[in-house]
């Protein structure tokens, strides 16, 4: 688990490496080829950022015939939002809510 | 195939038995996805998704069975039933991996409105199993609601 965490984030601690997630959320399924065309890199580049994300499970991967699909695969960041985020956000929400209620009282009052 | 319009990936420490109930089972489903899947899972046969005791949210039909490494399902919204279009189809696909099972769901024909409606909601959902599977209990928040 945390050795998933860990390649998690050392993947993410490269601008490459999320120029080549950010390109996949915004055009889904891409090939290698594609990739390497649109973001000025070289193929080899590409393909060893692309193994990195791969093994750190934000990639994932069809095979459509001879072509390799590439997917932005957002679970593991969710994971590591659920697990710190929304925790530390939970006080400011539930602070936001009271006051809320407290001026909406307020008006009927 | 249709190029797919997502593909998500989680590993989860347990069985593919075990994922297969947490997707079929309504009792299960309902625990970590807020809405329970109901079907007798043949294929042919009808599927929904929704609160118990309420109109279901999605309806379908159970396309391809292979239990427990492969479901393949029709998914359209309950508003949107006679609308071919906004039919789409998701694959479950489990498959042992030593201690772990990698799970994948493939989404495909999904229009870019089906894409607005489901893209948000797929990670909360195989995060919320993982740790559901993989604690016995989901995670507090993990649909991102505000409390109060």
């Amino acid at each position: 688990m945390t050795d998933d965490m860990d390649r998690v984030f050392k993947a993410l601690a490269d601008a490459s490496r999320r120029a080549l997630l950010d390109d996949l959320f915004r055009d889904p399924g891409q090939t290698l080829g594609a990739l390497a065309s649109r973001l000025a890199m070289t193929r080899q580049a590409v393909s060893q950022h692309l193994a990195v994300l791969e093994a750190a499970d934000l990639v994932a991967t069809v095979r459509r015939g001879r072509e390799k699909l590439h997917y932005l695969n957002p679970v593991p960041i969710h994971e590591a939002h659920a697990r710190w985020i929304a925790k530390f956000e939970r006080p400011r929400l539930d602070a936001l809510a009271a006051l809320k209620q407290r001026l909406e009282g307020d008006d009927h009052g | 195939m249709d190029k797919p319009s997502f593909v998500y990936v989680t590993y989860i420490v347990t069985t593919p038995q075990k994922v297969w109930d947490a997707i079929t089972d309504a009792e299960l489903s309902g625990a970590y996805w807020q809405r329970s899947n109901v079907s007798d899972w043949k294929v042919g046969s009808a599927w929904t998704h929704g609160f118990a005791g309420k109109p279901a949210d999605l309806v379908g039909e159970v396309l391809e069975t292979d239990p427990p490494t492969r479901l393949v399902l029709s998914w359209t919204p309950a508003s949107q039933v006679g609308n071919p279009e906004r039919t789409s189809r998701v694959a479950f696909d489990i498959e042992p991996l030593g201690e772990k099972v990698r799970l994948t769901v493939t989404h495909t024909e999904l229009t870019p409105e089906g894409l607005k409606d489901i893209s948000q909601g797929w990670p909360a959902v195989l995060a919320n199993m993982k740790t559901y599977l993989e604690t016995g209990r989901p995670m507090p928040d993990a649909f991102g609601g505000i409390h109060g």
